[in-house]
Protein backbone atom coordinates (compact mmCIF):
# COMPACT_ATOMS: atom_id res chain seq x y z
CA UNK A 1 0.00 0.00 0.00
CA UNK A 2 1.50 3.47 -0.86
CA UNK A 3 1.30 6.24 1.25
CA UNK A 4 -1.85 9.04 0.96
CA UNK A 5 0.19 11.49 2.31
CA UNK A 6 3.83 11.41 2.58
CA UNK A 7 5.38 14.10 4.76
CA UNK A 8 9.16 14.17 4.06
CA UNK A 9 11.90 16.04 5.52
CA UNK A 10 9.85 18.86 6.73
CA UNK A 11 11.14 21.00 8.76
CA UNK A 12 8.86 24.80 9.68
CA UNK A 13 10.54 27.78 11.28
CA UNK A 14 8.72 30.65 12.64
CA UNK A 15 8.88 33.70 11.90
CA UNK A 16 11.11 35.17 14.90
CA UNK A 17 12.70 31.95 15.06
CA UNK A 18 10.80 28.59 16.33
CA UNK A 19 11.38 25.69 15.05
CA UNK A 20 7.69 23.46 14.97
CA UNK A 21 8.34 20.79 12.88
CA UNK A 22 12.12 19.14 12.86
CA UNK A 23 13.19 17.36 9.85
CA UNK A 24 9.93 15.72 10.15
CA UNK A 25 9.12 12.24 8.25
CA UNK A 26 5.65 11.01 8.44
CA UNK A 27 3.73 8.32 6.07
CA UNK A 28 0.03 8.16 6.19
CA UNK A 29 -1.69 5.04 4.58
CA UNK A 30 -5.12 5.55 2.80
CA UNK A 31 -7.81 4.49 4.57
CA UNK A 32 -6.19 4.00 7.92
CA UNK A 33 -6.77 6.29 11.23
CA UNK A 34 -3.59 7.78 12.23
CA UNK A 35 -3.99 9.58 15.70
CA UNK A 36 -1.49 12.34 16.36
CA UNK A 37 -0.54 12.51 20.53
CA UNK A 38 1.65 15.08 21.39
CA UNK A 39 1.45 17.72 24.88
CA UNK A 40 0.08 21.15 24.03
CA UNK A 41 2.84 22.80 21.45
CA UNK A 42 4.39 19.57 20.19
CA UNK A 43 3.78 20.80 16.37
CA UNK A 44 0.52 18.60 16.18
CA UNK A 45 -1.23 21.64 14.46
CA UNK A 46 1.74 23.17 12.45
CA UNK A 47 1.90 19.46 10.97
CA UNK A 48 -1.70 19.71 10.54
CA UNK A 49 -1.29 23.13 8.63
CA UNK A 50 1.62 22.90 6.53
CA UNK A 51 -0.10 19.98 5.30
CA UNK A 52 -3.31 21.65 4.48
CA UNK A 53 -1.69 24.76 2.99
CA UNK A 54 -2.46 26.95 6.22
CA UNK A 55 1.58 27.46 6.80
CA UNK A 56 4.43 26.98 3.93
CA UNK A 57 7.06 24.40 4.74
CA UNK A 58 10.65 26.19 5.01
CA UNK A 59 12.03 22.84 4.14
CA UNK A 60 11.20 19.74 2.69
CA UNK A 61 8.28 17.93 0.54
CA UNK A 62 4.50 16.98 1.09
CA UNK A 63 2.78 14.91 -1.27
CA UNK A 64 -0.73 13.91 -1.07
CA UNK A 65 -1.61 10.99 -3.42
CA UNK A 66 1.11 11.81 -5.05
CA UNK A 67 -0.01 15.77 -5.60
CA UNK A 68 2.64 18.34 -3.98
CA UNK A 69 0.94 20.53 -1.85
CA UNK A 70 3.12 23.56 -3.07
CA UNK A 71 3.29 23.41 -6.80
CA UNK A 72 0.43 20.93 -7.27
CA UNK A 73 -2.05 22.75 -4.54
CA UNK A 74 -5.34 22.09 -6.16
CA UNK A 75 -5.22 18.45 -6.71
CA UNK A 76 -3.86 17.88 -3.49
CA UNK A 77 -6.30 19.98 -1.49
CA UNK A 78 -9.42 19.01 -3.62
CA UNK A 79 -8.22 15.68 -1.89
CA UNK A 80 -8.17 17.08 1.80
CA UNK A 81 -11.28 18.05 4.44
CA UNK A 82 -10.31 19.99 7.88
CA UNK A 83 -11.95 20.55 10.75
CA UNK A 84 -9.90 23.36 12.39
CA UNK A 85 -9.16 23.29 16.86
CA UNK A 86 -10.94 26.10 17.09
CA UNK A 87 -14.56 27.07 16.32
CA UNK A 88 -14.05 29.67 13.55
CA UNK A 89 -17.57 30.15 11.83
CA UNK A 90 -19.28 33.08 10.85
CA UNK A 91 -21.63 34.19 13.38
CA UNK A 92 -24.97 35.40 11.13
CA UNK A 93 -24.73 32.77 8.60
CA UNK A 94 -27.25 30.17 7.71
CA UNK A 95 -25.91 26.55 8.44
CA UNK A 96 -27.26 25.38 5.03
CA UNK A 97 -25.24 28.31 3.71
CA UNK A 98 -22.49 28.37 4.95
CA UNK A 99 -21.50 24.38 3.98
CA UNK A 100 -23.46 25.11 0.35
CA UNK A 101 -20.54 27.61 0.41
CA UNK A 102 -17.47 25.13 1.73
CA UNK A 103 -18.37 22.90 -0.77
CA UNK A 104 -18.47 25.35 -3.80
CA UNK A 105 -15.17 26.72 -2.62
CA UNK A 106 -13.90 23.48 -3.20
CA UNK A 107 -14.67 23.49 -6.72
CA UNK A 108 -17.57 21.05 -6.72
CA UNK A 109 -21.04 21.78 -7.73
CA UNK A 110 -23.81 22.18 -5.64
CA UNK A 111 -25.80 18.86 -4.62
CA UNK A 112 -28.10 19.08 -2.12
CA UNK A 113 -28.63 15.58 -1.69
CA UNK A 114 -25.43 15.17 -0.54
CA UNK A 115 -25.39 18.07 2.11
CA UNK A 116 -28.58 16.62 3.42
CA UNK A 117 -27.31 13.09 4.07
CA UNK A 118 -24.05 14.88 5.51
CA UNK A 119 -25.93 17.29 7.92
CA UNK A 120 -28.26 14.58 8.88
CA UNK A 121 -25.22 12.02 9.93
CA UNK A 122 -24.54 15.01 12.13
CA UNK A 123 -27.74 15.17 13.69
CA UNK A 124 -28.03 19.24 12.11
CA UNK A 125 -30.86 18.65 9.26
CA UNK A 126 -33.42 20.44 11.31
CA UNK A 127 -30.81 23.23 12.27
CA UNK A 128 -29.92 23.47 8.59
CA UNK A 129 -31.89 27.29 8.33
CA UNK A 130 -30.47 28.11 12.06
CA UNK A 131 -27.93 31.26 12.01
CA UNK A 132 -24.30 29.63 13.45
CA UNK A 133 -25.02 32.24 16.33
CA UNK A 134 -28.18 30.28 18.11
CA UNK A 135 -26.53 26.63 18.27
CA UNK A 136 -24.52 25.57 20.89
CA UNK A 137 -20.89 24.78 21.06
CA UNK A 138 -21.19 20.90 20.54
CA UNK A 139 -23.46 22.06 17.15
CA UNK A 140 -20.58 24.57 16.04
CA UNK A 141 -18.48 21.64 16.05
CA UNK A 142 -20.52 19.47 14.11
CA UNK A 143 -21.15 22.23 11.31
CA UNK A 144 -17.24 22.54 10.88
CA UNK A 145 -17.05 18.74 10.35
CA UNK A 146 -20.20 19.09 7.85
CA UNK A 147 -18.10 21.95 6.17
CA UNK A 148 -15.35 19.74 5.91
CA UNK A 149 -17.17 16.67 4.53
CA UNK A 150 -19.09 18.63 1.78
CA UNK A 151 -16.61 18.30 -1.14
CA UNK A 152 -16.36 14.44 -0.13
CA UNK A 153 -12.52 14.29 0.35
CA UNK A 154 -10.61 11.38 0.98
CA UNK A 155 -8.31 12.32 3.85
CA UNK A 156 -10.17 14.15 6.61
CA UNK A 157 -7.86 15.74 9.11
CA UNK A 158 -9.55 16.72 12.77
CA UNK A 159 -7.89 18.66 15.27
CA UNK A 160 -8.51 17.75 18.27
CA UNK A 161 -11.95 17.25 17.56
CA UNK A 162 -13.44 16.37 20.86
CA UNK A 163 -11.67 19.07 22.92
CA UNK A 164 -14.21 20.42 25.55
CA UNK A 165 -17.07 18.33 24.31
CA UNK A 166 -19.44 16.42 26.16
CA UNK A 167 -19.53 12.59 26.21
CA UNK A 168 -22.63 11.81 23.74
CA UNK A 169 -21.00 14.10 21.17
CA UNK A 170 -17.69 12.34 21.69
CA UNK A 171 -19.24 9.27 21.37
CA UNK A 172 -21.03 10.28 17.70
CA UNK A 173 -18.10 11.41 16.75
CA UNK A 174 -16.41 7.87 17.35
CA UNK A 175 -19.40 6.80 15.45
CA UNK A 176 -18.92 8.99 12.37
CA UNK A 177 -15.25 8.50 12.16
CA UNK A 178 -16.04 4.71 11.84
CA UNK A 179 -18.66 5.56 9.22
CA UNK A 180 -16.04 7.81 7.41
CA UNK A 181 -13.72 4.69 7.80
CA UNK A 182 -15.78 2.33 6.08
CA UNK A 183 -16.45 4.33 3.14
CA UNK A 184 -12.63 4.51 3.00
CA UNK A 185 -11.60 7.86 4.13
CA UNK A 186 -8.08 8.35 5.64
CA UNK A 187 -8.32 10.50 9.20
CA UNK A 188 -5.52 11.93 10.89
CA UNK A 189 -6.71 13.25 14.55
CA UNK A 190 -4.88 15.11 16.79
CA UNK A 191 -5.48 14.73 20.49
CA UNK A 192 -4.67 14.95 24.56
CA UNK A 193 -6.90 12.34 25.15
CA UNK A 194 -5.27 9.13 25.20
CA UNK A 195 -8.35 6.96 25.40
CA UNK A 196 -9.47 8.49 22.13
CA UNK A 197 -6.25 7.10 20.21
CA UNK A 198 -6.77 3.99 22.02
CA UNK A 199 -10.52 3.77 20.89
CA UNK A 200 -10.31 4.51 17.49
CA UNK A 201 -6.96 4.65 15.77
CA UNK A 202 -5.25 2.08 13.50
CA UNK A 203 -2.09 4.00 14.50
CA UNK A 204 -0.58 6.25 16.70
CA UNK A 205 2.10 8.43 16.08
CA UNK A 206 3.59 10.97 18.96
CA UNK A 207 4.78 13.86 18.51
CA UNK A 208 7.00 16.33 21.06
CA UNK A 209 8.73 19.85 20.17
CA UNK A 210 8.28 19.17 16.29
CA UNK A 211 9.90 15.66 16.15
CA UNK A 212 7.97 12.60 15.67
CA UNK A 213 9.15 10.16 18.34
CA UNK A 214 7.21 6.86 16.79
CA UNK A 215 4.62 5.84 14.45
CA UNK A 216 3.43 2.55 15.46
CA UNK A 217 0.47 0.06 15.27
CA UNK A 218 -1.72 0.70 18.24
CA UNK A 219 -1.89 -2.71 19.62
CA UNK A 220 1.87 -3.29 18.64
CA UNK A 221 2.68 -0.38 20.49
CA UNK A 222 0.83 -1.44 23.71
CA UNK A 223 1.75 -4.97 23.90
CA UNK A 224 5.82 -3.78 22.55
CA UNK A 225 5.73 -1.09 25.13
CA UNK A 226 3.30 -2.22 27.69
CA UNK A 227 4.05 -3.70 31.29
CA UNK A 228 1.68 -5.62 32.73
CA UNK A 229 1.14 -5.24 36.86
CA UNK A 230 -0.54 -7.92 39.02
CA UNK A 231 -1.71 -6.77 41.99
CA UNK A 232 -2.14 -9.52 44.35
CA UNK A 233 -4.30 -9.22 47.64
CA UNK A 234 -3.33 -10.55 50.84
CA UNK A 235 -5.25 -12.51 53.28
CA UNK A 236 -3.10 -10.61 55.95
CA UNK A 237 -1.43 -7.46 55.73
CA UNK A 238 2.45 -7.30 55.78
CA UNK A 239 4.30 -4.35 57.17
CA UNK A 240 7.22 -4.82 54.70
CA UNK A 241 8.30 -7.35 51.97
CA UNK A 242 9.74 -10.55 53.32
CA UNK A 243 13.74 -11.10 52.95
CA UNK A 244 12.83 -14.24 50.50
CA UNK A 245 10.85 -12.01 48.12
CA UNK A 246 13.46 -9.22 47.36
CA UNK A 247 14.65 -10.42 44.26
CA UNK A 248 10.91 -9.91 42.48
CA UNK A 249 10.27 -6.40 41.89
CA UNK A 250 7.20 -5.95 44.05
CA UNK A 251 6.01 -2.90 45.68
CA UNK A 252 3.83 -2.98 48.69
CA UNK A 253 0.51 -1.17 48.54
CA UNK A 254 0.47 1.74 51.86
CA UNK A 255 -1.62 -0.30 53.99
CA UNK A 256 0.30 -3.28 53.37
CA UNK A 257 -2.91 -5.40 52.26
CA UNK A 258 -1.70 -6.11 48.42
CA UNK A 259 1.61 -6.43 47.02
CA UNK A 260 2.29 -5.22 43.06
CA UNK A 261 4.17 -7.30 40.81
CA UNK A 262 5.12 -5.89 37.74
CA UNK A 263 6.37 -7.88 35.16
CA UNK A 264 7.13 -7.80 31.33
CA UNK A 265 4.77 -9.47 28.82
CA UNK A 266 7.18 -10.25 26.45
CA UNK A 267 10.16 -12.12 28.75
CA UNK A 268 9.86 -15.51 27.98
CA UNK A 269 9.83 -16.03 31.84
CA UNK A 270 7.14 -13.59 33.42
CA UNK A 271 8.03 -14.99 36.86
CA UNK A 272 4.62 -15.99 38.23
CA UNK A 273 4.59 -19.33 38.89
CA UNK A 274 8.41 -18.94 41.26
CA UNK A 275 6.41 -15.98 42.40
CA UNK A 276 3.44 -17.63 43.68
CA UNK A 277 5.31 -20.75 44.88
CA UNK A 278 7.95 -17.80 46.76
CA UNK A 279 4.61 -16.33 48.72
CA UNK A 280 3.83 -19.90 49.49
CA UNK A 281 6.98 -20.88 51.11
CA UNK A 282 6.88 -17.45 53.05
CA UNK A 283 3.42 -18.05 54.45
CA UNK A 284 1.44 -15.60 52.77
CA UNK A 285 -1.93 -16.44 52.22
CA UNK A 286 -3.25 -15.35 48.86
CA UNK A 287 -6.89 -13.70 48.57
CA UNK A 288 -7.52 -12.28 45.16
CA UNK A 289 -5.23 -11.47 41.97
CA UNK A 290 -5.88 -8.98 39.29
CA UNK A 291 -3.50 -8.13 36.35
CA UNK A 292 -3.74 -4.46 34.59
CA UNK A 293 -2.18 -3.57 30.93
CA UNK A 294 -0.43 -0.65 31.08
CA UNK A 295 -2.19 2.00 28.92
CA UNK A 296 -1.30 4.23 26.08
CA UNK A 297 -1.43 6.95 28.55
CA UNK A 298 1.04 5.17 29.95
CA UNK A 299 3.34 4.81 27.54
CA UNK A 300 2.73 8.28 26.10
CA UNK A 301 4.18 9.32 29.92
CA UNK A 302 7.16 6.92 29.49
CA UNK A 303 7.98 7.96 25.74
CA UNK A 304 7.58 11.82 25.72
CA UNK A 305 9.52 12.10 29.24
CA UNK A 306 12.50 9.84 27.47
CA UNK A 307 12.93 12.46 24.83
CA UNK A 308 12.82 15.34 27.26
CA UNK A 309 15.15 13.74 29.55
CA UNK B 1 -10.38 28.03 -13.23
CA UNK B 2 -12.15 27.55 -10.18
CA UNK B 3 -15.14 28.77 -10.99
CA UNK B 4 -17.71 26.69 -8.29
CA UNK B 5 -14.98 28.56 -5.98
CA UNK B 6 -15.19 31.68 -7.14
CA UNK B 7 -18.93 31.99 -7.02
CA UNK B 8 -18.89 30.70 -3.75
CA UNK B 9 -17.13 33.40 -3.02
CA UNK B 10 -19.04 35.82 -4.69
CA UNK B 11 -22.45 34.75 -3.80
CA UNK B 12 -21.47 34.31 0.26
CA UNK B 13 -20.29 38.12 0.49
CA UNK B 14 -23.09 39.38 -2.00
CA UNK B 15 -25.45 37.44 0.51
CA UNK B 16 -23.66 39.54 3.23
CA UNK B 17 -24.96 43.04 1.45
CA UNK B 18 -28.64 41.37 0.72
CA UNK B 19 -28.65 40.60 4.41
CA UNK B 20 -28.16 44.00 5.80
CA UNK B 21 -30.01 45.24 2.39
CA UNK B 22 -31.90 48.72 4.47
CA UNK B 23 -28.63 49.38 5.96
CA UNK B 24 -27.00 49.00 2.39
CA UNK B 25 -29.20 50.86 0.39
CA UNK B 26 -30.99 52.78 2.51
CA UNK B 27 -28.11 54.71 3.72
CA UNK B 28 -26.06 56.42 0.63
CA UNK B 29 -29.88 57.36 -0.80
CA UNK B 30 -30.63 58.87 2.45
CA UNK B 31 -27.31 60.82 2.40
CA UNK B 32 -26.92 61.51 -1.13
CA UNK B 33 -30.75 63.07 -0.73
CA UNK B 34 -29.05 65.08 2.13
CA UNK B 35 -26.48 66.40 -0.49
CA UNK B 36 -28.34 67.69 -2.94
CA UNK B 37 -30.90 69.69 -0.54
CA UNK B 38 -28.03 71.06 1.04
CA UNK B 39 -25.47 71.90 -1.65
CA UNK B 40 -27.58 71.72 -4.50
CA UNK B 41 -30.70 73.26 -3.40
CA UNK B 42 -29.52 75.90 -1.18
CA UNK B 43 -26.00 76.45 -1.81
CA UNK B 44 -26.37 75.77 -5.15
CA UNK B 45 -29.40 78.42 -6.27
CA UNK B 46 -26.60 80.95 -5.25
CA UNK B 47 -23.95 79.42 -7.55
CA UNK B 48 -23.87 80.37 -11.13
CA UNK B 49 -23.55 77.49 -13.65
CA UNK B 50 -20.17 75.66 -13.92
CA UNK B 51 -18.99 75.32 -17.08
CA UNK B 52 -22.63 75.61 -18.65
CA UNK B 53 -23.81 72.78 -16.12
CA UNK B 54 -25.91 73.98 -13.37
CA UNK B 55 -24.45 73.31 -9.88
CA UNK B 56 -26.81 70.77 -8.55
CA UNK B 57 -26.25 68.36 -11.86
CA UNK B 58 -22.04 69.25 -11.91
CA UNK B 59 -21.83 67.98 -8.26
CA UNK B 60 -23.74 64.62 -9.54
CA UNK B 61 -20.82 62.34 -10.57
CA UNK B 62 -18.83 63.74 -7.89
CA UNK B 63 -21.92 62.69 -5.16
CA UNK B 64 -21.28 58.91 -7.23
CA UNK B 65 -17.73 59.05 -6.92
CA UNK B 66 -17.53 59.71 -3.36
CA UNK B 67 -19.75 57.16 -2.15
CA UNK B 68 -19.06 54.58 -5.06
CA UNK B 69 -14.96 55.34 -3.49
CA UNK B 70 -16.00 54.59 0.13
CA UNK B 71 -18.51 51.56 -0.49
CA UNK B 72 -15.31 49.64 -2.99
CA UNK B 73 -13.08 50.18 -0.03
CA UNK B 74 -15.49 49.11 2.97
CA UNK B 75 -17.23 46.74 0.99
CA UNK B 76 -13.81 44.85 0.28
CA UNK B 77 -11.83 45.57 3.20
CA UNK B 78 -14.52 44.37 5.63
CA UNK B 79 -15.16 41.31 3.30
CA UNK B 80 -11.21 40.14 3.48
CA UNK B 81 -10.86 41.30 7.30
CA UNK B 82 -13.82 39.62 8.87
CA UNK B 83 -13.21 36.06 7.88
CA UNK B 84 -9.53 36.75 9.23
CA UNK B 85 -10.34 38.63 12.26
CA UNK B 86 -13.15 35.50 13.12
CA UNK B 87 -10.80 32.69 11.52
CA UNK B 88 -13.12 31.40 9.05
CA UNK B 89 -9.91 32.29 6.78
CA UNK B 90 -8.27 29.25 7.10
CA UNK B 91 -11.04 27.73 4.94
CA UNK B 92 -10.41 29.57 1.96
CA UNK B 93 -6.34 29.05 2.88
CA UNK B 94 -7.01 25.43 2.27
CA UNK B 95 -9.01 25.28 -0.43
CA UNK B 96 -7.97 24.52 -3.91
CA UNK B 97 -8.65 27.91 -5.09
CA UNK B 98 -5.42 29.98 -6.66
CA UNK B 99 -5.06 34.05 -5.48
CA UNK B 100 -6.41 35.24 -8.18
CA UNK B 101 -9.53 33.17 -7.84
CA UNK B 102 -9.90 34.47 -4.44
CA UNK B 103 -9.19 38.33 -5.68
CA UNK B 104 -11.87 37.97 -8.76
CA UNK B 105 -14.31 36.64 -5.37
CA UNK B 106 -13.84 39.28 -2.88
CA UNK B 107 -13.01 41.97 -5.21
CA UNK B 108 -15.45 41.53 -7.97
CA UNK B 109 -18.45 41.18 -5.17
CA UNK B 110 -17.27 44.17 -3.79
CA UNK B 111 -16.86 46.23 -6.91
CA UNK B 112 -20.40 44.97 -7.85
CA UNK B 113 -22.37 46.23 -4.64
CA UNK B 114 -20.64 49.85 -5.18
CA UNK B 115 -22.00 49.66 -8.61
CA UNK B 116 -25.25 48.99 -7.29
CA UNK B 117 -24.86 51.88 -5.45
CA UNK B 118 -23.63 53.98 -7.46
CA UNK B 119 -26.82 53.32 -10.00
CA UNK B 120 -28.72 53.79 -6.95
CA UNK B 121 -27.22 57.44 -6.37
CA UNK B 122 -27.65 57.94 -10.21
CA UNK B 123 -31.12 57.04 -10.35
CA UNK B 124 -31.90 58.98 -7.41
CA UNK B 125 -30.42 62.47 -8.53
CA UNK B 126 -32.78 61.76 -11.49
CA UNK B 127 -35.47 63.24 -8.83
CA UNK B 128 -33.19 66.28 -8.30
CA UNK B 129 -31.49 67.57 -11.11
CA UNK B 130 -31.95 67.54 -15.07
CA UNK B 131 -29.04 65.21 -16.34
CA UNK B 132 -28.19 63.61 -19.65
CA UNK B 133 -25.45 61.34 -19.84
CA UNK B 134 -23.79 62.60 -22.85
CA UNK B 135 -20.60 59.10 -23.30
CA UNK B 136 -22.93 56.31 -21.48
CA UNK B 137 -19.75 53.90 -22.86
CA UNK B 138 -17.35 56.00 -20.82
CA UNK B 139 -19.37 56.64 -17.97
CA UNK B 140 -19.98 52.99 -17.13
CA UNK B 141 -16.28 52.43 -18.02
CA UNK B 142 -14.71 54.41 -15.75
CA UNK B 143 -17.29 53.68 -12.91
CA UNK B 144 -16.28 50.10 -13.24
CA UNK B 145 -12.39 51.02 -13.30
CA UNK B 146 -12.84 52.91 -10.43
CA UNK B 147 -15.10 50.23 -8.38
CA UNK B 148 -12.72 47.63 -9.05
CA UNK B 149 -9.35 49.65 -8.26
CA UNK B 150 -10.71 50.98 -5.02
CA UNK B 151 -12.26 47.52 -4.23
CA UNK B 152 -8.70 45.99 -4.76
CA UNK B 153 -7.43 48.75 -2.28
CA UNK B 154 -9.90 48.01 0.20
CA UNK B 155 -8.56 44.14 0.00
CA UNK B 156 -5.04 45.56 0.51
CA UNK B 157 -6.25 47.46 3.73
CA UNK B 158 -8.37 44.40 5.01
CA UNK B 159 -5.52 42.27 4.69
CA UNK B 160 -3.09 44.94 6.20
CA UNK B 161 -5.36 46.09 8.82
CA UNK B 162 -4.52 44.45 12.14
CA UNK B 163 -7.58 45.36 14.27
CA UNK B 164 -10.95 47.07 13.23
CA UNK B 165 -9.77 51.18 14.05
CA UNK B 166 -6.56 50.35 11.52
CA UNK B 167 -9.69 49.05 9.16
CA UNK B 168 -11.19 52.34 9.15
CA UNK B 169 -7.92 54.14 9.19
CA UNK B 170 -6.69 54.81 5.71
CA UNK B 171 -10.60 55.51 4.26
CA UNK B 172 -11.00 57.98 7.04
CA UNK B 173 -7.97 60.10 7.02
CA UNK B 174 -6.34 59.48 3.51
CA UNK B 175 -9.48 58.92 1.17
CA UNK B 176 -11.73 60.77 2.25
CA UNK B 177 -9.69 63.78 2.16
CA UNK B 178 -8.40 62.83 -1.31
CA UNK B 179 -12.17 62.66 -2.36
CA UNK B 180 -13.43 66.25 -0.67
CA UNK B 181 -10.15 68.41 -2.04
CA UNK B 182 -10.24 66.17 -5.52
CA UNK B 183 -13.14 68.27 -7.32
CA UNK B 184 -16.31 66.39 -6.85
CA UNK B 185 -18.06 69.52 -5.08
CA UNK B 186 -16.18 72.11 -7.47
CA UNK B 187 -13.93 72.44 -10.53
CA UNK B 188 -10.47 73.26 -9.66
CA UNK B 189 -10.35 76.20 -12.19
CA UNK B 190 -12.09 78.17 -9.32
CA UNK B 191 -9.22 77.34 -6.69
CA UNK B 192 -6.18 79.71 -6.78
CA UNK B 193 -3.29 78.81 -9.19
CA UNK B 194 -0.99 77.26 -6.61
CA UNK B 195 -3.43 74.70 -5.56
CA UNK B 196 -4.76 74.08 -8.92
CA UNK B 197 -0.61 72.51 -9.21
CA UNK B 198 -1.35 70.51 -5.91
CA UNK B 199 -4.94 69.17 -6.81
CA UNK B 200 -3.18 67.25 -9.91
CA UNK B 201 -1.24 65.22 -7.35
CA UNK B 202 -4.80 64.10 -5.86
CA UNK B 203 -5.14 61.09 -7.90
CA UNK B 204 -8.89 60.94 -6.97
CA UNK B 205 -8.83 64.47 -8.75
CA UNK B 206 -8.43 62.34 -12.31
CA UNK B 207 -10.80 59.63 -11.53
CA UNK B 208 -13.65 62.73 -10.72
CA UNK B 209 -12.72 64.47 -13.50
CA UNK B 210 -12.91 61.87 -15.98
CA UNK B 211 -16.35 60.82 -14.77
CA UNK B 212 -17.24 64.12 -15.27
CA UNK B 213 -16.38 64.46 -18.50
CA UNK B 214 -18.27 61.28 -19.80
CA UNK B 215 -21.68 63.54 -17.98
CA UNK B 216 -21.13 67.10 -19.71
CA UNK B 217 -17.95 66.71 -21.85
CA UNK B 218 -16.01 68.76 -19.70
CA UNK B 219 -13.23 67.96 -17.93
CA UNK B 220 -10.47 69.64 -15.08
CA UNK B 221 -7.68 67.20 -16.52
CA UNK B 222 -7.53 65.75 -20.40
CA UNK B 223 -9.83 62.60 -20.30
CA UNK B 224 -6.78 60.63 -21.54
CA UNK B 225 -4.70 61.68 -18.22
CA UNK B 226 -7.77 60.59 -16.09
CA UNK B 227 -8.19 57.13 -18.31
CA UNK B 228 -4.04 56.29 -17.67
CA UNK B 229 -4.34 57.38 -13.85
CA UNK B 230 -7.27 55.27 -13.33
CA UNK B 231 -5.66 52.13 -15.05
CA UNK B 232 -2.60 52.48 -13.64
CA UNK B 233 -4.27 52.41 -10.25
CA UNK B 234 -5.68 49.31 -11.01
CA UNK B 235 -2.37 47.73 -12.05
CA UNK B 236 -1.21 49.27 -9.13
CA UNK B 237 -4.00 47.34 -6.99
CA UNK B 238 -3.04 43.97 -8.77
CA UNK B 239 0.80 43.77 -8.32
CA UNK B 240 0.37 44.89 -4.28
CA UNK B 241 -2.40 41.70 -4.54
CA UNK B 242 -0.26 39.69 -6.15
CA UNK B 243 2.82 40.46 -3.90
CA UNK B 244 0.67 39.49 -0.67
CA UNK B 245 -0.01 35.93 -1.82
CA UNK B 246 3.01 35.12 -3.17
CA UNK B 247 4.84 36.23 0.25
CA UNK B 248 1.78 35.08 2.19
CA UNK B 249 2.02 38.47 3.74
CA UNK B 250 -0.21 39.10 6.96
CA UNK B 251 -2.03 35.59 5.51
CA UNK B 252 -0.38 32.94 5.83
CA UNK B 253 1.91 31.67 8.93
Amino acid sequence: MSAIVDVENVTKIYEGGFEALRNTNLQIEEGEILALLGPNGAGKTTLISTICGLSSPTSGHIRVAGHDVVTDFREARKLIGLVPQEINLEPFEFVINTVRFSRGLFGKPRNDALLESILRDLSLWDKKDSRIAALSGGMKRRVLIAKALSHEPRVLFLDEPTAGVDVELRKDMWALVDRLRQDGVTIILTTHYIEEAEAIADRVGVINKGEILLVEDKTALISRMGRKEMRIELTESVSEIPESLASYDLTRVEDGSALIYSYDTRGERTGITSLLKSLQEAGIGLKDIQTHQSSLEDIFVTLVQEASA
Amino acid sequence: MNWYGIRAIFRFEMARFFRSIVQSLVSPVLSTSLYFVVFGTAIGSRIESLEGVSYGAFIVPGLIMLSVLTQSLQNASFGIYFPKFIGTIYEILSAPISSLEIVIGYVGAAATKAMIIGTIILVTSFFFVDITIQHPFWMLAFLTLTCVSFSLLGFIIGIWAKSFEQLNLVPLLVVTPLVFLGGSFYSITMLPPIWQTISLFNPVLYLVSGFRWSFFGTADVPVLASLIAITGFTALGLAIVWWIFRTGYRLKA
